[in-house]
Parts: structure tokens; C-alpha cells; sequence
């Protein structure tokens, strides 16, 4: 069953929750929906469940027009931010609740919640209330409501952000193979790039309530369209320092030139965008290319394995991520190396004009 | 890890024991001192043991208002509670409809109770008062100062109208701590209007319900100010209730030891009937 968005938007009291929509979800899919806080993506899949009506455009599933159908005729699940389930039910009744509604036999009733309570490891705790158990053990509860029945459409609303950091990474981990076995179009809202990128399938990039950008995981990641799809799916942000090309070099803020390599001969001379992945700058020079910028410590922030360096001089500042454990008072004077050939270019407009490696992709 | 020995720290809960000991240990042992003495005056005062307990206990005038009283505040809660539930949930969420549904909800609770009282004192009179004009006028026999079935129900509705609205404002509060996302949840399973208050709102109110039912049952049974301006405890006794059965033992009469006696009675009463209820309600939770 496939579902598909066309032209779809929704408008509360004169603001934009979401528009103009486009977008086709197919059967056994997984689609990471990425976006800021208020980007849109719980009100895009409020549209796609049927629990908020479009204001503009039309809801096909199938090729069916399912606009305006209510979310108790459509075969739908979610799972929320918040640990969801009936307070004072057990473990077990919450589960079967689904399949009550769809008065299924008692002996398939048990069967089901049993296999499904052993896939989340909960199978344990089916006699407890949810409010026994950790949040890691309800949430748990929570997705085993949503994967009981064969839903058409699963919505995960940032299932795991009040989770901690260890237990986030295994469930994580488990809802992408749970979803592999099935045919149901799975969607997951996040606001982490990282977590997008470590569930795969494909990413939709919502911006301000627009689809800015939608493919497969990475090529998404390596080919942003524009600055704000950059900035969206890239933790920490991708530094951009304005910058003019001229016939023989680029010239950053009027401050550092490098001479024109290979990928940038074919710009035309004028202002650009550059964008630099924080990995990508390196405190030691890797290639002949690399550009040399002399610039003070700002702050390191370190993260056990990776440490967050914020750098600037007088014309910019840059953000390093660097793997181990780097150290540096504020405002010592250090050179970093950037390499000229992993450039991103934008136009003045923001557009995309050339990502890195592209040029080498089909050689 | 040692235990370090320091004394000091007596010192610095100090404070704390002298405030509860003036505030409320030495008031309560000056009445269990009263309540076991025969007082004469000043300088005469003999040791009677657990006489007036059993005296009091005996007593048909307390054993009667008691009776009365257990009626009144069964009647407050079996009314004021799913009331207030039903005004909650039938209230607007969001807007100036529910700053005003608010606003409206705190005036009866802002009035002092002898106002009160006399609010309904008037409003009930048959002569000059609407409510009772208007019952008299449809044909009804009412009369609150002479009939004590009236007279009930007007302490009754007094006490509905004044003090409703407190467990409507904490229900309120409890339905709006419910997260949305319940709603949906409910809504994706299809739940029915019913279902949704039976397994979610109702489970969700509980702790707010225990404090509205105790408070509820704290207050009315010791009511006494809106009850004595309104019928002054009349016809007859019909209306007198624990707290005024005992002023007039202790100011009417000055029977200050049986008086003592019936305020630890009293004390007790309130205490047994909260701590049952609450125990009560948090094993039926752990036993679910």
C-alpha cells in the first residue's frame, strides 16, 4: 500500500503548519522525516494519519483519495515522543488493545502479544503496569501497541529523544529490523542528522514547514540542494564562508586567496557560498591543496571520542569536529588546514551549484 | 561510610521543634489536659480519669449530630464529586471561554462563609429571597426555616454551590496535564468517548481525585459557619451539626472537660476516616 502527499497543505488561523506538500511513500519503506523543532513534521504526519484534514491538496493511498477519511477507518499506528499507553491496564492489555478492537480470537490475541512482547524484549513485564517499568521498558510497551496489528502506516514521532543515549542507540537499532520484515511504510520523524543517517531508507529534509529535500539517506546527506538542506543534515552545522572566485583564485572575505583547483575552474567569476564539512578541517595538513588559515580557539568542547573545536578570526568563524580528545585554552593562536577539494559551492541564493565529488561519482 | 556523631544537628532542628510545639502540640495537650479534669475554677480542679469520654461517648445529642454529620458529607461527596468531574471535563480547553469558565469557578470559592450563609439565608426566604419565592410561586411547599427535609436540602445546595467548584478547578488542572498525544493514541485505537474517560482521564485524575475527596471530606465535616448563619443548626436540631453541637457545650454551657473530651473525639474521627480512605485507595492501586 502505497500513500502519497499531493500538493498537500495545512493553514491554521492564516500561518503555513505545512506547504505545499509533495511526496510518495512506498510499501516497506522506511522515511526518515529530519527537521528542526517546528519544522512541520508532526503536523505532515497528523496529515498522513488522518488526524488533521489538509487545507489544500489531497491524501491518495493506493491511488485511492483518502482525504478528509478520519484516522479510525484508516489502519494506522504511532508512537510518540511521550511514553503512550493505558495507565492502568497491564503490559498485556495494552499490547492486545489493537487486536480487541479487531476482535481477534482470544488464543490469537495471546499468540500475537506473546511474539510480539519477545521481539522488544518485554515479555518479562506483560503483567506489570506500565508505570513499573523504566522509559526505555514503556516505550518499549508503547511500539509493541503499534507493531501488534499489521498496520498499513506506522508513525514514529521522535520515539527516542527521552531516552538516554545508551538505550536510544539499541531501539533504534531494533525498530529498523523489526520494520525490514514488513510491508508497512514506516516513518520517523527525528531532529538528529546522525539518527537519520543510522536508520538509512530514505530522508525527507523539512524546513519551516516545505519539503526542501527527499531521497535516499545518503545521497540526501552528500548532496544537499541547498544551504539550509546543508545546514539541516549536518551536526554539528557546515561552516559556510562567503567567498569570490575571480579568474585565477578564491579569495575568502576578502582575506585568505587560494589558487582555483580542478573542481572550481568551471565557476564563473563572482560571489559564491562555500560550505566545509566540520570533519573535514583538520589541525594537520592532509593533501597539497589543503589551505592554510591562522585563527585562536574559541571553545573546545569535548565529547569523549570527538572533540567540537570553535575557531575564528577576524573575518569568520569555523567549527572543527575532530576524532579524540583535543585540548586548547581559549584564544591560543593554532593554524588549521582546510582542504580546497571538499568545498561545497552554493550560489548567493542558496542553490547548490557543486558538492564534492561529484565530478569523480560516475568515473 | 562511618556515622559521624554531631550533636549539633539537634540544634539546628530546633527551630523547627519550637514551632510545631507552640503551634500545635501544646494547644493539643492543654485539651487532653482539660479533657481528663474536673475544673472548678482556677485553683480547683480534681482528676477524673476517662470520665467524661465515657460520659460524651453516651451523650445522645453527640451520637445524633454525629449520625447527621457522616449523612452531610456522604450527600457532599456523592454530589460534589462527579459534579465537579463533569464540570471539568465540559469545560473549554483553550480561549477566553475558559479564562472566563475559570474566573466563574473561583468566585464562590473567594467568598467568605458567613457571606455565604447569609447569601443563602435571603436567596432561600420565601418572602423577599428568589429561590424560594420562585419554588413557592411553581406551587412547591418550602419552607428551609421550619421544614428540616428543606432545610437539608438548602444546606446541601449551599454547600454544592460553594464548594463544587474547587474539585471542578482540580479536576481541570488534572485533565489538562493529559499530554495530546493520549487523545490521538485513543483516537488511532478508535476509543469511544466513554472509553477514553474510562481509561485514560479517570486513571489520569486519580491523585487529584484523593486530595478533592479528602479536602471535600475534611471540610464538611467540619462545617460550621455556613450552617449556623443559614438555620442556625434548626428546626429543631435537624441541622446541627459536630463543630456547633460542640461550641455550644463549650461556650454555651462552659462544659469545658466533656467539650475537651468530644474535640479529641472529633480530631480522632477526622484522622481515622482520611487515613482509611487514603490506605485504602493506595492498596487497591497496588493491587490492581
Amino acid at each position: 500500500m502505497s500513500l502519497s502527499l499531493q500538493n498537500v497543505s495545512r493553514i491554521v488561523d492564516g500561518e503555513y503548519y505545512i506547504d505545499d506538500a509533495n511526496i510518495t511513500l512506498e510499501p516497506g519503506s522506511f522515511n526518515v522525516l529530519l527537521g528542526r523543532t517546528l519544522a512541520g513534521k508532526t503536523s505532515l504526519m497528523r496529515l498522513m494519519a488522518g488526524l488533521d484534514k489538509p487545507t489544500e491538496g489531497r491524501v491518495m493511498m493506493n491511488g485511492v483519495d483518502v482525504t478528509g477519511v478520519p484516522v479510525q477507518q484508516r489502519n494506522i499506528s504511532m508512537v510518540y515522543q511521550q511514553f503512550i499507553n493505558y495507565p492502568n491496564w497491564t503490559v498485556f492489555e495494552n499490547i492486545a488493545s489493537p487486536l480487541r478492537l479487531e476482535k481477534a480470537s482470544e488464543s490469537e490475541i495471546n499468540q500475537r502479544v506473546k511474539e510480539t512482547a519477545e521481539m522488544l524484549h518485554i515479555e518479562q513485564f506483560l503483567q506489570r503496569r506500565p508505570l513499573e517499568l523504566s522509559g526505555g521498558q514503556q516505550q518499549r510497551t508503547a511500539m509493541a501497541r503499534a507493531l501488534v496489528k499489521d498496520a498499513s502506516l506506522i508513525l514514529f514521532d521522535e520515539p527516542l529523544v527521552n531516552l538516554d543515549y545508551k538505550l536510544r542507540e539499541e531501539l533504534r537499532q531494533e525498530i529498523r529490523e523489526l520494520l525490514k520484515v514488513r510491508n508497512s511504510i514506516a516513518v520517523y520523524a527525528t531532529t538528529e542528522p546522525n539518527e537519520a543517517l543510522a536508520l538509512g531508507g530514505t530522508t525527507t529534509l523539512l524546513h519551516e514547514g516545505r519539503i526542501i529535500q527527499s531521497g535516499i539517506s545518503s545521497d540526501v546527506y552528500r548532496f544537499p540542494v541547498n544551504v539550509d538542506a546543508a545546514g539541516l543534515f549536518s551536526e554539528p552545522p557546515i561552516n559556510l564562508i562567503k567567498g569570490f572566485v575571480s579568474e585565477s583564485e578564491v579569495t575568502f572575505d576578502e582575506f585568505v586567496h587560494f589558487p582555483l583547483n580542478q573542481d572550481l575552474r568551471g565557476f564563473k567569476p563572482g560571489d559564491y557560498y562555500c560550505g566545509v564539512r566540520p570533519s573535514h578541517i583538520g589541525l594537520v595538513p592532509h593533501a597539497d591543496d589543503d589551505l592554510e588559515i591562522s585563527v585562536r580557539v574559541e571553545v573546545a568542547e569535548i565529547s569523549g571520542s570527538e572533540t567540537f573545536m570553535h575557531v575564528k578570526n577576524e573575518h569568520f568563524s569555523l567549527v572543527l569536529q575532530l576524532s579524540g580528545v583535543h585540548e586548547y585554552h581559549t584564544d591560543t593562536p593554532i593554524k588549521v588546514y582546510l582542504p580546497t577539494h571538499k568545498l561545497f559551492m552554493f550560489g548567493l541564493d542558496g542553490k547548490m551549484l557543486q558538492a564534492p565529488g561529484r565530478l569523480h561519482k560516475g568515473a | 561510610m562511618n556515622k559521624v556523631e554531631n550533636n549539633k544537628a539537634w540544634f539546628l532542628v530546633l527551630p523547627v521543634v519550637l514551632l510545631v510545639a507552640f503551634s500545635a502540640v501544646v494547644p493539643l495537650m492543654t485539651v487532653v489536659n482539660y479533657s481528663v479534669q474536673d475544673i472548678f475554677d482556677v485553683n480547683t480542679a480534681y482528676f477524673v480519669g476517662a470520665e467524661w469520654y465515657r460520659e460524651i461517648l453516651q451523650d445522645p445529642r453527640l451520637q445524633d449530630s454525629l449520625v447527621r454529620q457522616f449523612i452531610f458529607s456522604f450527600f457532599v461527596l456523592l454530589i460534589e464529586i462527579p459534579l465537579g468531574i463533569a464540570v471539568a471535563l465540559m469545560m473549554p480547553t483553550k480561549g477566553r471561554g475558559a479564562s472566563l469558565c475559570l474566573i466563574l469557578l473561583a468566585i464562590p470559592l473567594l467568598i467568605p462563609l458567613n457571606v455565604v450563609g447569609t447569601i443563602w439565608q435571603v436567596f432561600g426566604r420565601t418572602d423577599i429571597g428568589l429561590f424560594g419565592w420562585a419554588l413557592t410561586s411553581i406551587g412547591i411547599d418550602y419552607n428551609y426555616a421550619s421544614n428540616p427535609i428543606d432545610a437539608w436540602f438548602t444546606v446541601l445546595l449551599m454547600d454544592v454551590w460553594h464548594w463544587t467548584s474547587l474539585v471542578a478547578l482540580l479536576c481541570y488542572s488534572g485533565l489538562r496535564a493529559i499530554p495530546d498525544a493520549y487523545y490521538q493514541a485513543a483516537s488511532i485505537d478508535r476509543a469511544s468517548g466513554w472509553a477514553i474517560f474510562r481509561y485514560i482521564q479517570l486513571p489520569k485524575l486519580q491523585s487529584v481525585l484523593v486530595i478533592g475527596v479528602l479536602l471535600r471530606f475534611m471540610d464538611s465535616f467540619m462545617i460550621y459557619t455556613e450552617p449556623f448563619v443559614l438555620t442556625g443548626g434548626g428546626p429543631g436540631n435537624s441541622t446541627t451539626f459536630l463543630s456547633q453541637t460542640l461550641t455550644q457545650m463549650a461556650i454555651g454551657q462552659f462544659d469545658v472537660g466533656p467539650a475537651a473530651a468530644f474535640s479529641l473525639i472529633y480530631f480522632l474521627i477526622v484522622l481515622l476516616v482520611s487515613w482509611l480512605f487514603f490506605t485504602t485507595i493506595s492498596h487497591l492501586d497496588k493491587a490492581k
